[in-house]
C-alpha cells in the first residue's frame, strides 16, 4: 500500500515565522546589542550650518576630557586617504568635512571615549570656527546663474548641475503631441521623505591588531556589497573584512548606503586597536542619512480619441550636497522610466536633470525599486487628471488605456519588457470589492446635501523589481545576481545560506518554504542564514523587492540541483535507473511501484554513508542566479476618503488593495508586507515631510516634527489578490515588499482630489496636511468667484 | 547614586550617574537588551517598559527615578513558557523586524490588564504611542485581541479548578 507522505509546508502555506521566537522574547541581536570587551563609544559632531567654510577646528579641550580616547577630524582621515569616499552614484562624499560643510548635520569630527555619555560631553568641547556661506535649498535656485557653487571641491564644477539624463523617443512624442486632440499637464513635487526604520543606523567595528581582521557588525541591507566597498575605499584586503548584519530593525532603503559614521568608526578601531561602537540617535538619522524622493516632475499626456498616445516627462531632482543615490550604475534617475505604468502609451520621452543643494545626500529608494514610486505617482495622478478633463470616469479611462493581457510580454515605450500582467482583472476586482457604482452615487448625494465630501481614488500601478539581469544592472560594477548555498546534513536537516539580507521580511521562513517545496524537507528542519559575509555566498542584498526574484530563484535552483543528485542516490538505493525514480513531497519512489520509496532523509544519510560509485559524496551546492529579466508586480489600490471642506481634514474610510505579485510563497507574510507598505504609503501621502527653511535648517529632524502614522490614524485594509505568475521566475513569484508604498500614495491623493475636483481643486502636493487641503479649497473658491 | 530596582521580579542594585537614562540602566547596566531605543523623544515607544505596572517610555526617564520601584521588561514576560501576548504576536503575524515588538507587547499588556476584551478602536487608541514601521498595525491589533481571548481562557480555566 502506498504511504501518503505528510504535507510539507512548501509554497502557498501560511507558515508561522521561525524568526518570531527570538523577537517576541526580546532575544533578537541588533547592532546596538553587540558588546565587546574593551569596546569604545563614538559620537559625531555635526555642522549646525547648511553651508560654511571651516576656518579652524580646535579639539584640544575635548581631548583633555577624562575618558576621551581620541578625537578624529577630517585632517586626520586625510593622512590615511579617508577624508572622502565614493558614493553609490559615482560621486564623492566627505567622510569628515575638511574644507566646507555642505548641509546641516554634516559630519565634522568624531569623539571616541570609554563611555557614550562622555563622548557626547566631549562634542560640546570641540570648537569649530565657521565662515557662513549662502545656502541653497531649492534646486530651481541652485540652477540659476551665479548661484553659490556647492561642490567647489570638484575640479571643473562651476555650477550646481550634476547630470542630464534622457530616454525614449523625443521625435515620436513631439509628433504625437502635434496630432493630439487633447493635452493634459500636471506639475507636482514628490516631497523629500525619510524611510525612518525604527532602528537607526550603527556599527560596532572591531579591527583586531594581531590578525588585521576587521569584523564589522553593521546595520546593512547589503553586507557583501558593503564589504567590497570597504575594500575599495579603505584599501583593506577583502578577506580581512567580515561584515555581520545581525538582526536589522527595518531598513526600507535607509540601510543601503555606506555612511561616514561606519567609515570613521572602522578607522578609529584600526588606529586605536580597540572595538568602537557608533549608534546614531534619531535626529542624526533623519538629518544625515539617506532621504528619499525630492523630485519635481512635470508630466504631459497627449490624448487622441480617448487614448493616451504619448507621455513627456521632465524631472528636476534635488539630490543634496553629494550625489549619493543608491541605484544601478547605468541609470541616473533609477528605474524612473517605468513611468508609462500600466498603460499602452506608444511614445514616451523622459528627461531629467539633477542638482546639488545644501541638503543631506541620500536619494535612497524608500521601500521602492529605485525611483519607481515617483514614476508610479506621476502617471497615476496624470491619468486621473486626464479622465476628469475628458469627462470620463477614471476607472473607465484606465480600462481603455491599459496594456491588454494578450500584449504580454509587453515592450514599453521606454524599453522595459513587462513579463506578465492582467490589469483589467485586478482593477475590476478592486471596483467590485469596493462597490464602486454605489459609492459614486453616495458621492453625488453628499455633494447635493452639503457637509463632508466623499472621494474615491484609484491607483493601478505597475512596478519593476528584482534587479536584475546582469546585462543591464550593476552597482559599482558588481553585477546584480544573487546566490544561495544549500547544505543537507546526513540526518536530513539543512542549512540554507543566502546572499540577500532580511530586515524583517521573514526570509528565515519564506526561504525555508522554498526548500520544503523543492526537496520536501519541512521548513522547521531548514536553518536559513544570512548577514555574515564570512559564512554566506556573495550577494547584492535586499532592497528593490529583489530577494524573492533573485535569492528566492537561486534557492529554488540550488534545491533542484540537489534533488537531481538525490534522485541518483535514491536510484542506487532502490536499485533502479534514475529515470525510473519519481519525486513527490520528500519521497523518491519507483515509477509504477510507489511503495518502493526512500525519503529525502534516507537519501541524505546515504549521501554521506553509502554514495553510489562514481558519485561525489555529500549533498550540498551553491547557485548564483542571474535573472533573465526583471519582474513586474501590479495591482489596483482603491481608497475612499471623507473630506471636510470647511477644515481641510480628511481621513480614509476604506482601503481596498488588489495585489498581483505572482505566486505567493507565504501568503501571510505577503499580506503583512502589503499592509506595512499601505501604511507607509499613507504616511507619505498624509504627513511625512523633510523640509528646510531658507537657512537650510532641517524641519523634520525628530519624530515630533517628522510625523509617522500610528495605529490611530492608520486605516484598516481590505486585501485581495489575483495571481499572474512570472513566466521566467522558477516559482512564478515576483516580489512584493514595495508594491504598496509605490502604488498607494497616488490612490490616497487621487481620492482627496476626487472629493474636491468639482470645487476646482486640481492638485495638491504631498503630504496632504489639513492646512494644505484647506488652502487648496480656499484658492479654488477664490478662483471660481 | 546607589539605587535598588526590582527588575522582572528580581531585586537589583546599581551605582549610577543621576543622568543615566532608564533605558540605558536596563540595557547597559542590567544587560537586558530586549528594550530598544528608537527615537529619544518619547515618540516611538520602542523603549516602553512597565514601571510599577504602568507603561513608560524609558528613554525619557532617569534610572534613579526607578529607585525602589518595580520594572517589567520583555524578558520578564511569560513564566518559562510564552505569555499569551507573545503567542498572540506570533499567531497573528504581528511583527516583522521585531524592533518595536517588546514595547508594543508591554503597552498592550497594560491595556489588557485594565480592559480584558478591547475593541479594535480601543486597541488602536492604546497603542497609538508605539510606532511600528513594518506591519501596518492591523495584525498587531489582532494579536492583542488574540491575547485577550487567550488570557480570558486561562483565567476561566483557573477559576474552574
Amino acid at each position: 500500500m502506498a504511504v501518503e507522505a505528510p504535507e510539507v509546508q512548501g509554497v502557498g502555506h501560511r507558515v508561522k515565522r521561525k524568526e518570531d521566537d527570538r523577537f517576541i522574547r526580546g532575544k533578537g541581536t541588533y547592532v546596538d546589542d553587540v558588546k565587546l570587551p574593551g569596546m569604545l563609544h563614538m559620537a559625531i559632531l555635526r555642522s549646525p550650518l547648511a553651508h560654511a567654510r571651516i576656518k579652524k577646528i580646535d579639539t584640544s579641550r575635548a581631548e583633555a576630557l577624562p575618558g576621551v580616547v581620541a578625537v578624529v577630524t577630517g585632517e586626520l582621515l586625510a593622512q590615511h586617504n579617508l577624508a572622502w569616499m565614493p558614493t553609490l552614484s559615482g560621486d564623492t562624499q566627505a567622510v569628515l568635512a575638511t574644507d566646507k560643510v555642505r548641509f546641516q548635520g554634516q559630519e565634522v569630527a568624531a569623539v571616541v571615549a570609554e563611555d557614550p555619555y562622555v563622548a557626547r560631553d566631549a562634542l560640546e568641547l570641540i570648537e569649530v570656527e565657521y565662515e557662513p556661506l549662502p545656502p541653497v535649498t531649492d534646486p530651481f535656485k541652485a540652477m540659476e546663474p551665479g548661484a553659490p557653487v556647492i561642490r567647489d571641491d570638484k575640479e571643473g564644477q562651476t555650477d550646481n548641475h550634476i547630470f542630464h539624463w534622457e530616454t525614449g523617443d523625443r521625435e515620436a512624442v513631439e509628433r504625437a503631441f502635434a496630432e493630439a486632440d487633447r493635452v493634459v499637464e500636471l506639475s507636482t513635487h514628490y516631497p523629500r521623505s525619510h524611510p525612518s526604520p525604527l532602528e537607526t543606523c550603527g556599527i560596532v567595528a572591531d579591527v583586531n591588531p594581531a590578525t588585521g581582521k576587521a569584523t564589522l557588525w553593521m546595520t546593512s541591507q547589503a553586507p557583501h556589497a558593503h564589504r567590497t566597498v570597504f575594500a575599495l575605499v579603505a584599501g583593506l584586503p577583502e578577506h580581512k573584512i567580515r561584515i555581520i548584519s545581525p538582526d536589522i530593525g527595518g531598513g526600507f532603503g535607509n540601510k543601503v548606503p555606506v555612511y561616514p559614521g561606519y567609515v570613521v568608526a572602522t578607522a578609529a578601531s584600526l588606529l586605536l586597536g580597540r572595538p568602537v561602537k557608533w549608534i546614531e540617535d534619531r535626529t542624526e538619522n533623519l538629518i544625515s542619512t539617506g532621504y528619499a524622493r525630492d523630485f519635481h516632475m512635470t508630466g504631459r499626456l497627449a490624448v487622441k480619441d480617448g487614448k493616451m498616445t504619448a507621455l513627456h516627462v521632465k524631472v528636476v531632482g534635488d539630490h543634496g550636497a553629494f550625489y549619493a543615490d543608491a541605484q544601478p550604475t547605468k541609470f541616473r534617475v533609477g528605474l524612473f522610466h517605468i513611468v508609462t505604468g500600466s498603460y499602452d502609451i506608444p511614445a514616451a520621452f523622459v528627461e531629467a536633470d539633477g542638482y546639488y543643494t545644501n541638503k543631506a545626500p541620500g536619494g535612497v529608494a524608500y521601500r521602492c525599486s529605485f525611483r519607481v514610486t515617483e514614476a508610479s505617482y506621476l502617471i497615476e495622478r496624470l491619468v486621473q487628471t486626464a479622465a476628469y478633463e475628458l469627462g470620463v470616469d477614471p476607472a473607465e479611462f484606465r480600462l481603455r488605456n491599459f496594456v491588454r493581457p494578450e500584449q504580454f510580454p509587453y515592450r514599453s515605450a521606454t524599453g522595459w519588457v513587462y513579463d506578465s500582467g492582467d490589469y483589467p482583472r485586478a482593477m475590476n476586482l478592486a471596483l467590485e470589492k469596493l462597490g464602486y457604482e454605489e459609492l459614486r452615487k453616495e458621492q453625488a448625494r453628499r455633494r447635493q446635501e452639503g457637509g463632508k465630501l466623499l472621494g474615491i481614488g484609484l491607483a493601478s500601478f505597475t512596478e519593476v523589481v528584482g534587479a536584475g539581469h546582469s546585462k543591464e544592472f550593476d552597482i559599482l560594477g558588481i553585477k546584480m545576481f544573487d546566490s544561495a548555498e544549500l547544505r543537507v546534513h546526513p540526518t536530513g536537516k539543512a542549512v540554507l545560506k543566502l546572499g540577500v539580507q532580511t530586515q524583517g521580511q521573514g526570509h528565515e521562513t519564506t526561504f525555508a518554504q522554498i526548500v520544503a517545496e523543492e526537496l520536501g524537507i519541512p521548513p522547521e528542519d531548514v536553518e536559513v542564514q544570512h548577514g555574515d559575509t564570512d559564512h554566506t555566498p556573495y550577494g547584492l542584498g535586499t532592497y528593490a523587492s529583489r530577494s524573492t526574484p533573485t535569492g528566492g530563484a537561486a534557492t529554488a535552483v540550488v534545491a533542484r540541483k540537489l534533488r537531481d543528485k538525490a534522485r541518483r542516490i535514491a536510484a542506487h538505493l532502490l536499485e533502479v535507473a534514475p529515470e525510473d525514480v519519481a519525486f513527490e513531497r520528500g519521497r523518491f519512489f519507483v515509477r509504477g511501484a510507489p511503495d518502493r520509496a526512500k525519503t529525502i532523509q534516507e537519501v541524505a544519510f546515504a549521501a554521506y554513508t553509502n554514495p553510489p560509485d562514481g558519485e561525489e559524496p555529500g549533498l550540498e551546492g551553491v547557485h548564483y542566479y542571474d535573472p533573465p529579466n526583471m519582474t513586474f508586480p501590479f495591482g489596483t489600490y482603491a481608497v475612499v476618503v471623507e473630506v471636510d471642506p470647511e477644515t481641510g481634514e480628511w481621513k480614509p474610510l476604506r482601503v481596498v488593495a488588489v495585489d498581483d505579485c505572482g505566486v505567493r510563497i507565504n501568503p501571510m507574510i505577503v499580506e503583512g508586507q502589503i499592509m506595512g507598505g499601505l501604511t507607509e504609503g499613507f504616511g507619505i501621502a498624509a504627513m511625512e515631510l523633510i523640509t528646510f527653511d531658507e537657512q537650510g535648517n532641517c524641519i523634520g529632524s525628530n519624530f515630533m516634527d517628522y510625523l509617522l502614522p500610528t495605529s490611530w490614524e492608520t486605516p484598516r485594509f481590505e486585501l485581495h489578490e489575483t495571481v499572474t505568475p512570472s513566466p521566467h521566475h522558477p516559482l512564478g513569484a515576483k516580489g512584493v515588499g514595495e508594491s504598496a508604498t509605490v502604488g498607494s500614495p497616488a490612490a490616497y491623493v487621487n481620492a482627496v482630489i476626487d472629493a474636491l475636483w468639482h470645487l476646482g481643486v486640481r492638485t495638491i502636493d504631498m503630504p496632504l496636511t489639513s492646512a494644505r487641503v484647506w488652502e487648496a479649497i480656499q484658492r479654488a473658491r477664490a478662483g471660481a468667484s | 547614586m546607589q539605587i535598588t530596582v526590582t527588575v522582572n521580579g528580581v531585586q537589583r542594585t546599581a551605582d549610577v550617574e543621576p543622568r543615566l537614562l532608564l533605558v540605558h540602566l536596563i540595557r547597559e547596566v542590567f544587560g537586558l537588551t530586549g528594550t530598544h531605543i528608537g527615537c529619544d523623544t518619547t515618540s516611538c515607544g520602542a523603549c516602553t517598559v512597565l514601571l510599577d505596572g504602568v507603561p513608560v517610555k524609558s528613554c525619557t526617564i532617569f534610572g534613579v527615578q526607578a529607585d525602589g520601584r518595580s520594572i517589567t521588561t520583555v524578558e520578564g514576560l511569560g513564566d518559562g513558557q510564552l505569555h499569551p501576548i507573545q503567542e498572540g504576536f506570533k499567531e497573528e503575524h504581528g511583527l516583522q523586524c521585531g524592533f518595536c515588538t517588546p514595547g508594543m507587547m508591554l503597552t498592550a499588556l497594560a491595556l489588557l490588564e485594565r480592559n480584558p476584551n478591547p475593541s479594535e478602536e480601543e486597541v488602536r487608541w492604546a497603542l497609538s504611542g508605539n510606532i511600528c514601521r513594518c506591519t501596518g498595525y492591523q495584525n498587531i491589533v489582532k494579536a492583542v485581541q488574540w491575547a485577550g481571548r487567550k488570557l480570558a481562557e486561562v483565567r476561566a480555566g483557573q477559576g474552574g479548578r
